[in-house]
């Protein structure tokens, strides 16, 4: 949505660490993720309420459970908007090398 | 079922756009095949109807039911990998398409599980989602899509 919103989010390290923690164990609850950090609830649920502003961490409520999954969509976008417009022309140098290295081969397919 | 037992992921995506919009986006091949790596979801949209996501060269890549159908709220299907064996054993997968108005915009929501735990199926689809989404929302937002292949 908003990138200052994304970018905010990834520039604390304990956000990136409840995003690395999501990251492989998807849908926990708020409870798991206190588990084994020297944070407190409250703290964890700030740095929840942060992410998921920013759309980092969407959220699915089973009957009083809330479950988080870190979403990656905004981290794509934010790649796309640079590294798509560098990969053109490595893409197109690779396909006129594809195209070099098959007209040698010139068994006609 | 608790977490362990399944394997699920849930994105969600803020396009501007109207519901009305997005549900066409979401069920019109024409327009599919632009954010979808040129693949299209063939099928009649009807509840208990088959549908099929075909390759352009028009290989089968996934296939399934459709479960429930609320235009343009939500779509909720069965989903099967058919190319890749190892994916195709673990069985059924199901995806629900939810869209919600939010402010100027619509909340998409995908929800994907299989009813096992640390599946190669929601690994491989969590591959493709996003670049999807993404491809969706630059589409509807911008009239281009970014990545035309994948």
């Amino acid at each position: 949505m908003d990138d200052d919103a994304v970018f905010k989010a990834l520039a604390d390290a304990n956000r990136r660490r409840l995003l690395d923690r999501l990251y492989a164990r998807p849908g926990q609850t708020l409870m798991d993720l206190c588990d084994g950090l020297d944070m407190s609830r409250q703290g964890v649920a700030k740095h929840l309420a942060i992410l998921e502003e920013a759309n980092l961490v969407s959220v699915e409520r089973r009957g009083r459970e809330k479950h988080h999954y870190i979403n990656v969509v905004p981290i794509n976008e934010i790649a796309e908007r640079w590294i798509a417009t560098f990969q053109r022309p490595q893409l197109s140098m690779l396909s006129a090398l594809k195209r070099t290295l098959e007209e040698e081969d010139n068994e006609p397919k | 079922m608790s977490p362990s037992e399944e394997s699920r992921f849930v994105y969600v995506t803020f396009i501007r756009t109207t519901p009305e919009r997005l549900w066409e986006a979401l069920t019109t091949p024409e327009i599919m095949r632009q954010y979808w790596f040129g693949m299209i979801l063939d099928t009649d949209w009807a509840v208990g109807s088959p549908w099929k996501l075909v390759f352009t060269d028009g290989r089968v890549a996934d296939a399934g039911e459709i479960l429930e159908i609320d235009a343009p709220r939500r779509l909720v299907i069965k989903w099967r990998n058919e190319f890749r064996p190892e994916l195709h054993d673990e069985g059924y997968c199901r995806c629900t398409i939810e869209l919600e108005p939010h402010q100027a915009a619509v909340k998409l929501t995908i929800t994907h599980v299989m009813e096992r735990s640390e599946s190669q199926m929601i690994k491989a689809v969590s591959g493709g989602w996003p670049a999807i989404l993404s491809n969706l929302k630059s589409l509807l937002e911008t009239g281009e899509a970014v990545i035309s292949r994948f």
